[in-house]
């Protein structure tokens, strides 16, 4: 389903060049559960933004669905990151003006998507998470563990086959964590490809697939690690 | 663009009342600017309005004959004195009445004297006239009668007063048919003008007509102040013009040594003057609406940044550069139409309150001020937000999105 193909991404900071990616080869399967873990600054936010086309290679050829999505314009971009990908931050980035109902209904908005079959949609999506009740609240009405589950509401909710979590359990305590990770790995099992970027170990190691960064290049890439 | 205008309109709204602060004083800084507009405009449209009432109440088919040629056909000193070598005579006036295209003539002569009755005296401006003027003049009579008809040479010792005269004068007695003194000559009171009458320069209160016959008498004069000429309709005012000066260069060996003033062209340049006046502080008022458009592109800068996170997330969530763009657009619309709406609303309040205050000045917005104050506010709100939301559009989710 991914295909990155020699991917490069320098940084010019002052005269010097910095390889935040250096020459990444990666494929990644549909439906498949990956982290990406490593120190700071070891390259793995960016390769996680190059996935989810927020970000530009300098160099290399990145294939989603076997389309060739590195030269896409910009609304072209905009039109698959709202189609294909569903995003989870670390942050949360919930609007705090707008319920948690209309929050999961931004993407759909986007979409330019009718009101009534928006409603059903957005619905659908926060009964998934166990958020019938909260739909009215506003995010500082939540817990941080219920803010994490709008956002995954709000990532699912224009059916993606791909969700990218960056440090999804980080602003989380060990409790809500693990019920944001379990959540995250029950759409996994429904068939959406998960990739998690982290640097908790016991996050990263339920991964069916473990990716290892260092210095902008794949350091490791270990598999067959069955999720518990 | 796949986002329907009608949500962002909504997505728009919401974050406009997500910071009430922000939005209650760009809304403040426009709803001014229009108001400033607004009233302005109509104070001057009022005067101009105010004006050409006045003139309409003298009767705009006048045509006023002013002994002496001025090529200008302006006010100076030397026509209102009448210097001039061939003076307007009573005669001059009569032949005057021979056009089917004038339907009245009333030849005058001013001048101030002291009037006096039972031991009270006043100096007061003498007119003197024809049974004609008051109806040229459009004035009312209160008590009595007006001048008599008779032949305008002849010098009957009666006198028309004015309400103010009547009550400082004659106090708590009967004016009517007491002789009134002026100068060296006693007048015997016919009439009492109406206090409504109005006129420009005219005072209809602290005057007294007498004929103009007397008043030659009165002032030792055979020649007349001007001669007022009223056309029979709007259409006859050129042909009475052209009669009005051929009759009297016949008259006076040839030469032409008059001025005529139509009504109609006096009010035209002031009405030309006072439209200009409008025009000049309308758009000293629209510099206003462009300072808060320049204070919306600061506040709108400033809501770009405050919103940074914001916007990197509405790019995550498959938002286009366009859409951001028309996202911070439909903000910037909504805040400058609604702060005009507002202004107009205050505009037109100000505007009654004027016309409250001021009665006789009629401050109304012309329509074209309203309709471009609108225009103005809402194009420079716009105009104004480009950069902001080329800004949002360009920003680096990537970077939005680490801000925290």
């Amino acid at each position: 389903m991914i295909d990155l193909e020699h991917i490069h991404r320098d940084f010019q900071v002052g005269d010097q060049f910095v390889h935040a990616l250096d020459d990444v080869t990666l494929h990644i399967d549909a439906g498949d559960y990956v982290s990406i873990m490593g120190p700071s600054g070891s390259g793995k936010s960016t390769l996680l933004n190059i996935i989810g086309l927020l970000d530009r290679p300098t160099g290399g050829t990145y294939r989603l669905n076997g389309r060739d999505v590195t030269d896409l314009s910009d609304a072209e971009q905009a039109h698959v990151r709202n189609r294909e990908i569903g995003f989870v931050f670390q942050a949360f980035h919930l609007v705090p003006r707008l319920t948690a109902f209309e929050n999961v209904e931004l993407p759909l908005i986007l979409a330019g998507m009718e009101p009534a079959e928006r409603q059903e949609r957005v619905r659908e999506a926060l009964e998934a998470m166990g958020l019938t009740a909260r739909a009215r609240h506003k995010p500082d009405q939540l817990s941080g563990g219920q803010r994490q589950r709008v956002a995954i509401a709000r990532a699912t909710v224009t059916r993606p086959n791909v969700i990218l979590a960056d440090e999804p359990t980080g602003n989380l305590d060990h409790t809500s964590g693990g019920e944001v990770v379990r959540t995250l790995e029950a759409l996994n099992a429904q068939g959406i490809a998960l990739i998690v970027v982290t640097h908790d170990p016991l996050v990263g190691e339920r991964a069916r697939r473990q990716l290892h960064m260092l210095d902008g290049r794949l350091h490791r890439d270990v598999s067959g690690h069955a999720p518990a | 663009m796949r986002l329907h205008s009608r949500d962002a309109a909504v997505f728009a709204w919401g974050a406009l009342r997500g910071y009430p602060a922000r939005t209650g004083l760009m809304l403040l800084a426009m709803a001014i600017g229009v108001a400033a507009v607004v009233v302005l405009t109509a104070l001057g449209e009022g005067a101009r309005r105010y004006v050409v009432g006045e003139f309409s109440a003298l009767g705009t088919n006048l045509l006023i004959v002013i002994p002496g040629r001025s090529e200008t056909g302006g006010f100076s000193p030397s026509t209102l004195m009448g210097e001039t070598p061939r003076d307007l005579t009573i005669a001059d006036a009569e032949a005057l009445t021979r056009s089917v295209n004038v339907r009245r003539v009333a030849p005058l002569n001013v001048g101030q004297s002291e009037v006096s009755w039972g031991g009270r005296s006043r100096e007061v401006v003498i007119i003197g006239a024809t049974h004609e003027y008051l109806a040229i003049r459009k004035w009312k009579l209160g008590q009595g009668q007006f001048l008599p008809v008779a032949k305008w040479d002849r010098a009957i010792p009666v006198a028309v007063i004015g309400g103010r005269i009547r009550r400082e004068i004659f106090g708590p007695h009967r004016a009517l048919g007491e002789w009134l003194r002026i100068g060296d000559r006693r007048y015997r009171v016919v009439g009492i003008l109406a206090s409504k009458g109005r006129s420009i320069g005219v005072d209809v209160e602290d005057l007294v007509i007498i004929p103009v016959a007397s008043a030659q008498q009165l002032f030792n004069t055979p020649s007349l102040f001007r001669i007022l000429v009223e056309a029979r309709s709007r259409e006859a005012i050129a042909p009475a013009k052209r009669f009005v000066i051929e009759t009297l260069q016949r008259r006076h060996q040839g030469v032409k040594d008059v001025t005529v003033i139509t009504q109609d062209a006096v009010l035209a340049t002031f009405d030309k003057i006072l439209g200009a006046l409008t025009y000049a502080v309308g758009g000293i008022a629209a510099i206003s609406l462009a300072v808060a458009g320049i204070l919306i592109m600061n506040v709108m800068l400033v809501a770009v940044s405050q919103r940074t996170a914001e916007i990197g997330l509405l790019k995550a969530l498959g938002a286009s550069r366009q859409e951001i763009t028309v996202l911070i657009l439909t903000e910037a619309g909504l805040l400058s139409a609604t702060g005009a709406l507002g202004g107009l609303l205050l505009g037109l309040l100000g505007n009654g309150l004027i016309r409250r205050v001021l009665p006789v000045l009629p401050a109304q917005t012309p329509l074209w001020a309203l309709l471009s104050a609108i225009g103005v506010a809402v194009l420079t709100g716009l105009l104004f937000s480009i950069l902001p939301a080329r800004r949002a559009a360009r920003l680096d989710p990537v970077l939005a999105l680490s801000r925290r």
